[in-house]
């Protein structure tokens, strides 16, 4: 039977919290970060996994990667217990922490990346190659000897995914990938992912505040509350859980009091220009026939549910099932 | 693979020529001053303890060159509260590299060298007063690179408190350069319980105080056994076996940054 890339089966993480309670005393509390937390991620899968600050994100990942012990319960990624087989496993992952670099501040990009290729033991040849499709995929050939501290925050988050790629990882971690950058480089960066996924055929698992980043490269999203999964699945059905609905913007020839059409409620009049709520699983065109039908209408469009909504729906049902 | 990440070190150090050679020579001038306070203390004194000039200069010489040489190879093991905080540690636990081989090479810097030719400097002169044998030069060879490795390891296991409190550099400080400021002087001045508690609890001790009784010809003042003359590798070996366990436990708790 062939095991899944990553294998996740009621891990468990706690932290001891110790708190001051007076001059001397102290209050020692057990948090369990991470509980129950059970997911399989298979080779190829770009997975986005998501939750409000605190809810164990960067605790799971860092069970995942091998730098956190986790109290009780199994892991293994590409077969490996992360722990007990740190360095084995840093061969076959690589990790981007968005917010912090890798690379050496004062040296041009060009030493990070040779360091790198001894560190990981790469082979020269393989090395060179990776190295040059991926300083052309993303840009940077020209940037090879700036010194890192003179790189632009996107050239630099670049930077450290080519610096993450050049040993042919299996699996690549990214957290918060995107952070701080401007509308064209997350653009830039999210068509590289997915062209590293379709070509290489590497598993990306990635958590993130932006959730384009989701819309625009996972097919799959696991969503983490209060330190467990509370959702497993499209992103289409993240939409459905969360009862989330489309909207559909009708611009009349002239103004009117709002529409009254069954299937849908008007949630917003601002002159001619009306915005109606319906379901997203509802087929958008009895909806649009049947305004048409009662109203001059000179242009209609549909707006997609905001997936942030969905979420924060998700995150505030008070006692989430547990996931399918 | 330290020597690489070391010598780009030393390369992002030379972008900054300039700070780096004011502070190398900053750091000999500021370490020489521990030298010339012996020295001073010497215009007042014939002898310290027991001990002319020529062998507090070789007691001097001899535990800060083991100091320097600790201090140039593992210099930032002292910091590591600084890179939990900051995540840094994270990313190196994500690196195909033991751990401590990756923290010791951070941030390495020669300017440290200042220290090391400054003690180089007061070992020569003291050791011209030495009657040399080849039994000698062996124990003095043994004392410097155990002296190293003894300094070595109580940078590391004491360093690995900071995996429990987060900021206790002090407190490990205290500790390491605190005995290292213990063994410039002969340990005749001090009472008998501080000679043994740095025999058997913190052995720096052994980093020159037992080898240089033998350099210099010297009987134990305390009558302590003469084995102890040469044992200073053992030391060592006990004190780098301990750091290392230490060092594994400390990283085994290792509970990251909240982020």
């Amino acid at each position: 039977m062939t095991q899944p890339l990553i294998d996740v089966q009621d891990l468990h993480r706690s932290f001891v919290v110790r708190k001051r309670a007076g001059a001397l005393r102290r209050t020692v509390a057990t948090v369990a970060a991470v509980h129950d937390l059970s997911f399989s991620i298979e080779s190829g899968e770009m997975v986005g996994y998501i939750g409000p600050n605190g809810a164990g994100k960067s605790t799971t990942i860092k069970m995942l990667t091998g730098i956190l012990v986790p109290t009780s319960g199994h892991v293994r990624v590409a077969g490996l217990e992360p722990r007990r087989d740190r360095v084995e496993l840093a061969r076959r992952i690589g990790v981007v922490f968005g917010q912090r670099t890798t690379l050496w501040w004062d040296l041009p990009l060009r030493d990070s990346f040779d360091l790198l290729q001894k560190i990981y033991r790469t082979e020269p040849a393989r090395h060179r190659e990776n190295l040059d499709r991926y300083l052309d995929l993303l840009d940077l050939g020209d940037l090879l000897d700036t010194p890192v501290r003179q790189l632009s925050l996107g050239q630099r988050m670049r930077g450290d995914i080519v610096a993450a790629l050049l040993h042919d990882p299996e699996i690549l971690f990214l957290d918060e990938p995107t952070i701080g950058l401007d509308v064209i480089s997350k653009g830039r960066l999210r068509e590289f992912l997915r062209a590293l996924n379709a070509e290489r055929g590497t598993t990306l698992v990635l958590t993130t505040h932006d959730l384009q980043d989701i819309e625009a490269l996972c097919d799959r999203v696991v969503v983490i509350d209060h330190g467990t999964a509370v959702y497993d699945g499209t992103l289409a059905g993240l939409h459905q859980r969360g009862g989330s609905s489309r909207t559909l913007v009708v611009d009349l020839v002239d103004e009117a009091p709002p529409i009254d059409v069954a299937g849908a409620t008007t949630r917003r009049v601002e002159g001619p220009r009306q915005w109606l709520s319906f379901p997203a699983d509802a087929s958008a065109a009895p909806l649009v026939a049947a305004v048409a039908a009662s109203y001059d209408v000179a242009d209609l469009s549909i707006q997609e549910p905001d997936i942030e909504d969905v979420i924060r729906e998700l995150y505030s049902s008070p006692a989430p099932p547990p996931a399918g | 693979m330290y020597g690489a990440i070391a010598s780009l070190w030393v390369r992002a150090a030379w972008v900054y020529r300039t700070s780096f050679i004011t502070l190398m020579v900053a750091n000999g001038l500021m370490t020489a001053l521990d030298a010339v306070a012996i020295w001073v203390t010497f215009a007042h004194l014939d002898l310290l303890g027991g001990f002319a000039l020529h062998e507090v200069a070789l007691l001097y010489g001899a535990s800060s060159l083991g100091l320097g040489i600790a201090d140039t190879l593992i210099g930032s093991v002292e910091r590591i509260g600084e890179y939990i905080r900051t995540g840094r540690l994270d990313q190196m636990l994500t690196k195909p590299l033991p751990l401590l081989v990756q923290v010791c090479a951070d941030q390495f810097t020669l300017r440290r060298l200042g220290r090391i030719t400054q003690a180089a400097v007061v070992f020569a002169w003291a050791a011209t007063y030495v009657d040399w044998t080849p039994a000698r030069a062996g124990v003095a060879v043994m004392m410097v690179v155990s002296g190293g490795a003894i300094f070595f390891g109580l940078f590391v296991a004491f360093s690995c408190i900071q995996f429990l409190t987060k900021d206790a550099t002090e407190f490990a400080n205290a500790f390491t350069y605190g005995g290292a400021t213990l063994t410039q002087y002969p340990l005749t001045i001090f009472p008998k319980e501080l000679m043994r508690s740095l025999t058997f609890l913190v052995p720096v001790a052994f980093v020159n105080w037992y080898p240089c009784l033998y350099l210099l010809g010297r009987d134990d003042p305390f009558g302590m056994p003469a084995w102890l003359q040469f044992s200073s590798p053992l030391a060592a070996a006990a004190m780098v076996g301990a750091a290392l366990l230490v060092w594994r436990a400390g990283v085994h708790r290792y509970t990251s940054t909240g982020s």
